[in-house]
């Protein structure tokens, strides 16, 4: 096993565990620890395959914004903390559980029979990507760019109107 | 080629968006389903960069991809938490079994 497969099956582990003690974690504030561990996991991953400007933005936006609004949310509705023994799932729980561990199984298989069509050896990686990225923005995908930016402000002014005190 | 297959890494993304799916489907609480959904979109991510490593290197349509999902699941963390504060302001609950206004 090289040093890659190593370093890719510990932050597997990782996030895989992590996930799993997140939806498992009686406390919704615990499973939101949890998933702060899941986000560095895949993190990790993303800097391992070589997208490291995109595993630095997963750190900032997944850890440093959305795992700290919903731990707000989450301290800012305290009844939900209050009762520590009220049942976490609903109802349907085990048949979810078999779906999905099914989902899994019927995924894992069709990755391991798929031939994918693998790019040639020795294609160069580009490098340097934060700035292929920022010309990539302003040049090629500028009306994805332009559309996100718009979806963010209505969102933004979205979430303020909603949440605002009447 | 890393000496990583790619299958290795639709396989943990295949897995995180399994229990992320879990996550969201058996939760009773609505912060607990959002977790979920924002564990799909991180596998989701996964596989898209990926697909950009060992298929379409060359380009840079897998990364652009992944950083716009990453906004979107920005911009649907801040509306969800907002209404799910709005609906815990009015409703005093955040249990997705009490929430049933909607239901006749």
């Amino acid at each position: 096993m090289t040093a890659e497969q190593f370093v890719f099956v510990v932050a597997a582990l990782i996030t895989l565990g992590s996930a799993v003690g997140m939806v498992t974690s009686r406390s919704v504030f615990v499973g939101a620890l949890w998933m702060i561990a899941v986000f560095g996991g895949v993190a990790a991953l993303f800097i391992l395959v070589g997208a490291g400007f995109l595993g630095i933005v997963q750190i900032l936006i997944y850890i440093g914004a959305i795992a700290v609004l919903i731990l707000f949310a989450i301290m800012l509705t305290p009844r939900v903390m209050g009762d520590p023994n009220a049942p976490r799932y609903n109802r349907q729980w085990p048949l979810v559980a078999v779906m999905t561990t099914g989902l899994a199984a019927v995924l894992t298989v069709l990755v391991l029979r798929t031939d994918w069509p693998l790019a040639q050896e020795g294609t160069p990686v580009i490098t340097g990507f934060a700035v292929e990225l920022g010309k990539g923005f302003m040049t090629t995908y500028i009306l994805p760019f332009e559309v996100a930016s718009v979806l963010l402000l209505v969102a933004l002014i979205g979430a303020i109107v909603i949440a605002r005190e009447e | 080629m890393p000496s990583v297959p790619l299958s290795w890494y639709l396989i943990v993304a295949a897995l995180l968006f399994s229990i992320g799916a879990y996550g969201a489907l058996s939760r009773r609480n609505a912060i607990g389903i959002l977790m979920g959904i924002e564990l799909m979109l991180n596998a989701v991510n996964i596989n898209l960069v990926a697909f950009w490593r060992y298929v379409e290197v060359e380009g840079l349509a897998g990364q652009m991809f992944a950083i716009i999902a990453i906004t979107v699941a920005a911009a649907e963390a801040a509306v969800a938490l907002a209404l799910i504060l709005a609906i815990y302001r009015t409703r005093d609950t955040v249990n997705v079994e009490e929430i049933d206004l909607l239901k006749w």
